[in-house]
């Protein structure tokens, strides 16, 4: 279970002949299932709505008739259950992709999460992994109304034994997802819910190489500062990078990817050469995953800053209605006038 | 082990009864409570085209009837307005009106009624006034109007989590001495919720004035009954919990309310919770983000055109000679009228001010949240300036 690609290196030989086609982040995820699915009989799908329906933003589409309903499966309405029962799973040896529907809807199942799923490789030093993947559509964005745009990251990332990834681009999508379903302690896979139609001209018939959870990319070179951001506020950062080129800022912007393990190597990297850094993301500040990752560059990179480690996120409210979310949404206008305060020296 | 061994050496035997070692029930085993009176009927409860109607209060019919045409034309009108790019999105309950009406008009004024997502209709029937209702659809807020002034819950999104609350409240109610009952909705789907579970088993060892009422429409999204549940019918789920259970034809006004009358009348009596579970369909998709041709044949929803809660009531009274031409006119007339309120106030931009993303955090505003205020205010500015 460790090179989770093996199975599509010829797949890839062929389909590098033909020209590869735009997919979307929803299609990769789908066409991710579907060869883990396809390469191992133990994995199994799960959740509301994903069998006959093919979930509802249709990223588990055509996995029912695919693999029958007994390796995709429509689970009676409960989140607590659904999850509960992948942990029953995991112990005889299944590998579980559950779906939670949407973010604020995974609640029900924290007790699970929390308690059992979390720590169950740890409560039994060892002799029981937990190989299940939660997905998460998370984050704003598409106008929904309330509790259907959460950023829970914060919640996951401080529970010890969890891995918490999130792809932004279609590419990582697909190696992402493969690599969280083929790791043997459990993932919470945050799924951008507004970059699910993003598009790219990635095939799959000729994936990625996947690489081990717990790697960041540069996505952009720069060398004014450095913008760390993830998930649904990467293509944020890369727009707020370009118009500061305008105004003489050389911006480097880093894709976490996976938000546990951290990649202090990566980030740290990027810090020391710039001096400056601002951390991006739409959950809301306070507690929320900017301040590790600030107080990690902190106590790594003090000697090389030349300003404070800035943070640019959603306000401390519960997630505003769709009609205001606007405003709640850090867009590149307070990525940039984040960028103009790390003029430090200048103001001080 | 000691003890053990003198309790099953207390037990006498009959002279010449079944040998010693015959099984008896655990020494301390009694049944609590005979399960038949809590169990649902055979077939659910009908009452329109069958002779119980002659009993039914003529005004009462022509009441629901009138409700019901405004309560159809109201789900065309927010559907029609989802199209229109005037609500984020709409769960219709066209077909499922009898529900929603005949549960709201079975609650005095006192009562409170704790709606899902989709009970739009049932607030509205209630008198909140259709665009408060409609405010968390539309997205300029999440509820539109005081819960305590209406007693009407929040709509709830997250499924069932109303539920532990109408009990909270019922029983705070009865401690406090008033003879308030809370009416809780939720649909099939939310009845596999934890929540569901434990909001039934506190209402009953709590005896709280609590009526649960399930609208089975079908479906939870894309998911039918049988993948829901193995119940024989979700009200025998009340059994399990000590309540009665009623089954009743969520297409027949009548019998709905009936039952949920009869339901809130026997919480208000100190009488303890009832699960109430109506049949019905669930005739539109679940929103309009929705596809249900991926999961249900049309022939289906065809079936139950027929059974249409509208044509029901419609020809009891006509046969009864309580409704004409003038009748059902007036009742269309009075139904467009609200539609065309409702979407000439729909159709205005609601008037918003972005600084109340900061108003109802905290009773007081934290300094935290003062200085993000005064950051939007800037970025405001900036904005009008530019
Ligand atoms: C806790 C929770 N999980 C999932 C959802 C997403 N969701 C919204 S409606 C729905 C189906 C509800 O079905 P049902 O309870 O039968 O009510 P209906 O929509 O038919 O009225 C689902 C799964 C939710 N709102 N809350």
């Amino acid at each position: 279970m460790t090179t989770a690609t093996t199975g599509t290196a010829a797949a890839r030989a062929a389909g590098a002949a033909g020209k590869p086609k735009p997919a979307t982040m929803a299609q990769a995820l789908q066409r991710a299932m579907r060869d883990a699915m396809a390469e191992d009989p133990t994995v199994h799908v799960m959740g509301e709505d994903v069998g006959t329906l093919g979930g509802v933003f249709r990223v588990t589409d055509g996995l029912a008739k695919e693999f029958g309903e007994d390796r995709c499966t429509d689970t009676p309405l409960a989140e607590a259950g659904i999850l509960g029962a992948a942990v029953g799973m995991a112990m005889y040896g299944l590998r579980p992709v559950v779906e939670m529907q949407f973010d604020a809807f995974a609640y029900p199942a924290f007790e699970q999460l929390l308690s059992h799923v979390a720590k169950m490789r740890n409560r039994t030093r060892g002799a029981m992994p937990m190989p299940i993947v939660i997905r998460v559509p998370y984050g704003g964005g598409i106008g929904g109304v309330e509790h259907h745009s959460d950023s829970s990251e914060a919640y996951y990332m401080a529970t010890p034994g969890l891995h918490v990834v999130t792809p932004a681009t279609v590419e990582d999508a697909y190696g992402l997802l493969r690599a969280a379903i083929a790791s043997d302690d459990p993932v919470v896979f945050l799924e951008p819910k507004r970059l699910y139609w993003s598009k790219s001209d990635w095939s799959p018939e000729a994936p990625a190489p996947v690489e081990p959870i717990g790697k960041a990319v540069v996505r952009r070179r720069g060398t004014g500062a450095t913008l760390i951001t993830y998930g649904p506020s990467v293509p944020v950062c890369l727009e707020a990078a370009e118009a500061a080129q305008a105004e003489g800022w050389d911006l480097e912007v880093i894709d976490l990817r996976s938000l546990v393990p951290f990649d202090d190597e990566t980030v740290c990297a990027s810090v020391r050469r710039t001096g400056r850094a601002v951390v991006v993301h739409e959950s809301t500040g306070f507690a929320g995953p900017g301040a590790e990752i600030a107080a990690r560059v902190m106590e790594r990179c003090f000697h090389h800053l030349e300003a404070p480690v800035l943070r640019v996120a959603g306000f401390d409210i519960p997630y505003p209605p769709p009609m205001l979310e606007r405003h709640h949404l850090p867009g590149v206008d307070r990525v940039l006038d984040a960028v103009a305060r790390l003029q430090w020296e200048a103001q001080s | 082990m000691d003890s053990l061994q003198q309790r099953s050496s207390t037990v006498q035997e009959p002279p010449g009864a079944a040998p010693a070692h015959r099984p008896t029930p655990p020494p301390a085993w009694q049944p609590r409570t005979d399960p038949a009176p809590l169990l649902p009927e055979a077939e659910p409860l009908r009452v329109l085209g069958t002779e119980a109607v002659a009993d039914a209060d003529p005004a009462l019919l022509l009441r629901l009837y009138a409700e019901l045409i405004r309560g159809r034309r109201y789900n065309t009108q927010a559907t029609a307005l989802t199209k229109q790019g005037r609500l984020a999105v709409y769960p219709s309950t066209t077909g499922q009106e009898a529900c929603e009406i005949g549960a709201a008009l079975a609650l005095e004024e006192r009562d409170w009624l704790f709606p899902s997502y989709r009970d739009t209709l049932a607030a509205v029937a209630r008198g909140l006034d259709p665009v408060q209702a409609l405010t968390l659809l539309r997205g300029d807020w999440h509820t539109g109007y005081d819960p305590r002034e209406h007693r009407i819950a929040p709509l709830s999104t997250p499924l069932a989590t109303q539920l532990p609350h109408a009990v909270g409240l019922a029983h705070a109610a009865r401690l406090k001495g008033d003879d308030v009952v809370a009416l809780a909705m939720v649909g099939d789907g939310g009845t596999s919720e934890g929540d569901f579970h434990e909001a039934l088993n506190f209402a009953a060892v709590w005896k709280a004035p609590v009526v649960f009422f399930v609208q089975n429409n079908g479906f939870a999204i894309s998911v039918p009954l049988a993948k829901q549940t193995a119940a024989p019918s979700l009200a025998h789920k009340a059994v399990g919990y000590g309540m009665p259970g009623r089954l009743v034809d969520g297409n027949d006004a009548v019998a709905v309310h009936q039952v949920l009358t009869e339901a809130v009348a026997r919480a208000r009596r100190g009488g303890g919770p009832t699960l109430v579970e109506a049949i019905t369909y669930r005739i539109d998709a679940h929103t309009n983000a929705d596809d249900a041709t991926r999961y249900r044949a049309a022939g289906e929803v065809e079936t139950w055109r027929a059974h249409d809660p509208i044509l029901l009531l419609e020809r009891e009274l006509t046969e009864r000679g309580l409704l004409d031409e003038d009748g059902r006119r007036a009742a269309a007339e009075a139904a467009e009228t609200m539609a065309a309120e409702l979407r000439e106030r729909m159709n205005a931009d609601p008037v918003l001010d972005p600084m109340d993303l900061f108003s109802h955090v905290y009773a007081e505003q934290t300094a935290q949240l003062r200085e993000q205020a005064a950051q939007l205010r800037a970025e405001l500015d900036a904005e009008g300036e530019a």
